[in-house]
C-alpha cells in the first residue's frame, strides 16, 4: 500500500477528478479564483466528495456522511480552536450543536452565519468581516475530548474507548494553555480571514455555553504561490507530506482514516480520532545544523525530498539498502525509517506551519508544526507510532511538543440533522 | 423637575440642555442637543415608536431616572465624607472610604458621560488627559497609594466635590430614552472588561473589583427596568440574561470580602479569565436587549 501522490495536495488533481471537472466546466477555469460556485454542485456529487473539489474559492459541502475537513485536501489556513463548556446541561449542549451545525453549514456555503435582522438597535447577527468573500473552500470540523465523557453531561457511559487519554511521551513538555478542551473545532480555508471569521462566530454562538481554552492559527504556502500544487514544506525547509496515504481511495480512507460499524461505539461510525501536537521547533538551532545532518534527521534529501540516494520525491524508501559500508543508507533513527513502522501503521497527517511570534523569555521564534493526525484507533495508530519516535527519533533533538490533544470527531450530519445527533 | 418626553424613542439624545446653568462656563455645549432640534438621526427610528405602543416604555425610563437620582445623592455624600478625610489628612480613612465611595459614580457611569465632561472630570486616569487638566478620583487614588501623601491634596478633594454636586444638578433632567439604556447596560459591561477586568482602572489601590461589581449592577438595574418590555418580547431572550447575571455574581462571590472586594492583585490569572468570561456570557445576550425597540 504504498502511496505516491500526496493527499494533502490541494491543487494537484487526480486524472479522474480532472476529467470529471472538465466534463461539467473544462480545465481552463479549473486554477480561476472566481466564478467556479455555480460549478461546483455538479462536481461534488461524487463518492468522493470530500477529496474532490480543489477548487480556490468552491464550496466544500458540509453535510455528508464523513465531516468535511478530514479526508478533504489540504486548505492554505487553519484556525482552531478548543471549547470547555461551562454550561452543565446536556440540552445547552445539544442546543449549541444545533446552532453551531446550522451556522457551519451556512459559513461553508459562502453565506452570513444567520439572517440579518436589519434592526439598527441590534448588534448584527454576523461580524461582518467575510462579507462578500468567496467561500474559499471553507470546512468546520468538530470533535469531543474526553473531558466530554467526564460526567457532567451524564455520558461517561458513553465514551469511547479509543479515546484514551493519551500516554505521556517522552520529552514532552505538554502545557495546559495548549492542550486538551471539551470540544475542538477545525475550521480550514484557503483564506485566513474566512477562516478565523468561521471561528469567531462560533465562538460567539457558544458565549454562556462554552469559552474558548485555546486556539492556534496555522498556514501553509498558499495555492498562488505554488501553481504547480507540489508537497509544501514545512518550516524545517522539507517537503512535508509526501508519503501520506491516499485517501481518495476509499478502501485506503476506511482502512486508516474512519471508524467502521464494526469499531465500537456506534455512534463513532463514519468518525474519526483526530491527534493534534502543537510541536515547536528549535529553529535557531535547526538553522545552524549543517545539510547531512538536516538530511539524515529525516532520511530525504531537502531539496527533492527523495527517498536518501534516490533522486525522486516519490521513490520507495527501500528501508533495506546499505552504503558501500554496510549501513543503512537511510538512517534507522531517522524520522521517515522509524514512522514509516515497517509499512504496517499508517496516519492521515493534516498538520500546518504555526508561527506564534516571539517567546518573550528566550527572544527566540516560537513557531513549529500544529500536527495533525487523523486515524481510525489512536491505540492501534497514533500512540505506538509517536511512542517509537519519541524516544530515538533523531528528529528530536530539533523539536518540543507543547500542546496535545485527542478528539473523537464526530460522523457527518445530514441535511435536518446535526453533528452530534448520534450520541446525543 | 420630570418630563414626558414625546420624541422618537431611538433619537439619541444626549446631554441635557434643561440643566440649571450653575456652571455653564465650564461646560462644553458642543455634544448637548435642544431637545425641540431633536431629530430621529435614522429613517428607521420613526416607525419604532408605533411598534413600541403595546409596551410601556416611559415606567421603565422614570424608575431609571428614580435610581439614577438615589444614586447620585448617595455619591454626593459619599464623596463628602471621602474628601473631607483627604483635607483632614487623614489617609486610613480615606482610603477605605475611596473604593466604596466610586461605586456610586461607576454605577450610572453611562449618563455621567452623557452629561458632556463630568466622567473626565471625576474619572479620568492619568495620561487619558493632559496633566495639568487631571482631576477627580484618580488624582486622589495615586496621592493616597503612590505618593503617599495627600498634604497637598486639598484643592484636588474640593474640586471633586465640586463636580460631583453639579452632577446631582445636572442628573435631574437628564434626557433618558431606551435606546440610551439598551446601549448603556452594554457598555457598561464593556467599560468592565476593557479595564476593569485588566486591572486596568485603579492601579494604585488595585480596587478594581469594587468598579467591576457596580458597572454590572448598574447594567443590572437598567435591564430590571426593561425586563417587563423585554418579557413581552422576547422572553427566552430575558430569561437567559436573568441566568447570566445570576451566574456573574455567583462567579463574583468567592472575591466578596467584609463589605467589599479583594484586591486586583490577589485575584490569580485563571480566576480573572474566568471573570472575563462569565461577563462575554453576559454581555452578549444583552447586547440583543435592543429588540424591544421595534425593528
Ligand atoms: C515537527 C514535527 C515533525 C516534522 C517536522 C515532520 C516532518 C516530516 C517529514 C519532512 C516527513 C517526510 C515526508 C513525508 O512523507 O511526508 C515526514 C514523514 C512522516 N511523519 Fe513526520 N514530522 C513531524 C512529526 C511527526 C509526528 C509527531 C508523527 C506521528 C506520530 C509523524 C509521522 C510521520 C509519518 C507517518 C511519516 C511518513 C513516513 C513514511 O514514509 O511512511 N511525524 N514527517
Amino acid at each position: 500500500m504504498e502511496n505516491k501522490h500526496p493527499a494533502s495536495d490541494n491543487t494537484k488533481l487526480t486524472r479522474r477528478e480532472a476529467l470529471k471537472l472538465a466534463g461539467v466546466g473544462g480545465l481552463g477555469l479549473i486554477l480561476g479564483a472566481t466564478g467556479m460556485k455555480s460549478l461546483l454542485p455538479s462536481a461534488s456529487t461524487s463518492e468522493k466528495a470530500a477529496a474532490t473539489p480543489v477548487l480556490a474559492d468552491g464550496i466544500i459541502p458540509f453535510y455528508g456522511k464523513h465531516q468535511a475537513g478530514i479526508i478533504t485536501p489540504m486548505q492554505d489556513f487553519i484556525c482552531m480552536g478548543a471549547f470547555d463548556l461551562t454550561t452543565t446541561s446536556l440540552d445547552d449542549v445539544r442546543k449549541l450543536f444545533q446552532s453551531w451545525t446550522a451556522a457551519a453549514a451556512r459559513l461553508t456555503a459562502g453565506q452570513t452565519v444567520d439572517e440579518e435582522s436589519g434592526s439598527p438597535h441590534l448588534p448584527p447577527a454576523d461580524t461582518g468581516e467575510s462579507a462578500g468573500l468567496n467561500p474559499m473552500r471553507l470546512t468546520i470540523t468538530f470533535g469531543l475530548g474526553s473531558s466530554f465523557f467526564d460526567g457532567r453531561f451524564g455520558l461517561a457511559g458513553k465514551r469511547p474507548a479509543a479515546l484514551v487519554d493519551l500516554p505521556r511521551f517522552n520529552s514532552d513538555e505538554i502545557r495546559k494553555e495548549w492542550s486538551d478542551g471539551d470540544i475542538v473545532v477545525q475550521v480550514c480555508a484557503n483564506d485566513p480571514q474566512v477562516a478565523f471569521h468561521a471561528l469567531r462566530n462560533l465562538a460567539r454562538i457558544a458565549r454562556g455555553k462554552a469559552v474558548l481554552h485555546w486556539v492556534q492559527e496555522g498556514f501553509q504556502r498558499t495555492g498562488a504561490a505554488d501553481p504547480s500544487g507540489s508537497t509544501p514544506r514545512n518550516l524545517m525547509g522539507f517537503k512535508d507530506g509526501t508519503n501520506n496515504p491516499q485517501v481518495s481511495d476509499p478502501a485506503v480512507a476506511n482502512e486508516i482514516v474512519w471508524v467502521q460499524p464494526s469499531d465500537e461505539p456506534a455512534w463513532m461510525a463514519g468518525g474519526s480520532y483526530m491527534v493534534m501536537r502543537r510541536i515547536r521547533m528549535r529553529i535557531e538551532v535547526w538553522d545552524r545544523s549543517a545539510l547531512d545532518d538536516q538530511e539524515n534527521t529525516f532520511g530525504r534529501h531537502r531539496d527533492s525530498g527523495a527517498p536518501l540516494g534516490k533522486t525522486n520525491e516519490f521513490d520507495d524508501l527501500e528501508l533495506d539498502r546499505k552504503d558501500a559500508n554496510g549501513n543503512p543508507v537511510i538512517p534507522a533513527n531517522s524520522h521517515v525509517a522509524l514512522a514509516h513502522m515497517d509499512g504496517k501503521v499508517k496516519i492521515l497527517r493534516r498538520g500546518y506551519s504555526y508561527s506564534s511570534g516571539l517567546d518573550a523569555r528566550t527572544g527566540q521564534l516560537d513557531a513549529g508544526l500544529l500536527f495533525i493526525c487523523f486515524n481510525r484507533d489512536p491505540r492501534k495508530q497514533f500512540i505506538p507510532m509517536q511512542q517509537k519516535l519519541a524516544s530515538v527519533d533523531l528528529l528530536n533533538e530539533y523539536i518540543t511538543h507543547v500542546g496535545s490533544g485527542l478528539y473523537a470527531c464526530l460522523p457527518g450530519a445530514s441535511e435536518g440533522g446535526y453533528i452530534g445527533d448520534t450520541l446525543f | 423637575m420630570m418630563k414626558k418626553w414625546g420624541y422618537p424613542l431611538s433619537a439619541v439624545v444626549l446631554g441635557s440642555s434643561l440643566l440649571l446653568s450653575a456652571c455653564g462656563s465650564a461646560e462644553t455645549a458642543k455634544e448637548e442637543k435642544k431637545p425641540e432640534a431633536a431629530q430621529p438621526d435614522k429613517p428607521a427610528a420613526t416607525e419604532t415608536t408605533a411598534n413600541t405602543a403595546a409596551v410601556d416604555l416611559q415606567a421603565p425610563i422614570d424608575a431609571y431616572r428614580k435610581w439614577v437620582i438615589e444614586q447620585t445623592d448617595q455619591l454626593v455624600k459619599a464623596t463628602e465624607s471621602f474628601t473631607a478625610a483627604v483635607k483632614a489628612g487623614d489617609m486610613e480613612k480615606a482610603k477605605s472610604e475611596y473604593a466604596p465611595a466610586r461605586a456610586y459614580f461607576e454605577r450610572i457611569e453611562p449618563i455621567a458621560e452623557s452629561l458632556g465632561d463630568f466622567d473626565p472630570w471625576i474619572d479620568a486616569r492619568e495620561g487619558d488627559v493632559p496633566d495639568n487638566e487631571w482631576r477627580g478620583y484618580h488624582k486622589l487614588e495615586k496621592a493616597l497609594w503612590e505618593t503617599k501623601s495627600v498634604a497637598d491634596q486639598g484643592p484636588v478633594a474640593d474640586q471633586l466635590l465640586q463636580d460631583v454636586k453639579q452632577l446631582r444638578v445636572k442628573v435631574e433632567s437628564v434626557e433618558i430614552d431606551v435606546k440610551m439604556l439598551v446601549t448603556g447596560a452594554v457598555e457598561l459591561l464593556n467599560e468592565v472588561s476593557t479595564s476593569k477586568v485588566t486591572g486596568e482602572e485603579e492601579r494604585y489601590s488595585h480596587t478594581d473589583l469594587y468598579d467591576f461589581a457596580a458597572n454590572v449592577e448598574g447594567a443590572h438595574e437598567i435591564f430590571k427596568v426593561l425586563k417587563p418590555a423585554l418579557d413581552a418580547k422576547d422572553e427566552a431572550l430575558s430569561k437567559e440574561i436573568e441566568t447570566r447575571f445570576a451566574e456573574l455574581d455567583a462567579a463574583l462571590a468567592p472575591y466578596r470580602k467584609g463589605n467589599g472586594y479583594v484586591l486586583y492583585t490577589e485575584l490569580k490569572e485563571d480566576q480573572v479569565k474566568k471573570l472575563s468570561q462569565s461577563l462575554d456570557a453576559l454581555a452578549e445576550p444583552l447586547s440583543k436587549m435592543g429588540t424591544i425597540i421595534g425593528g
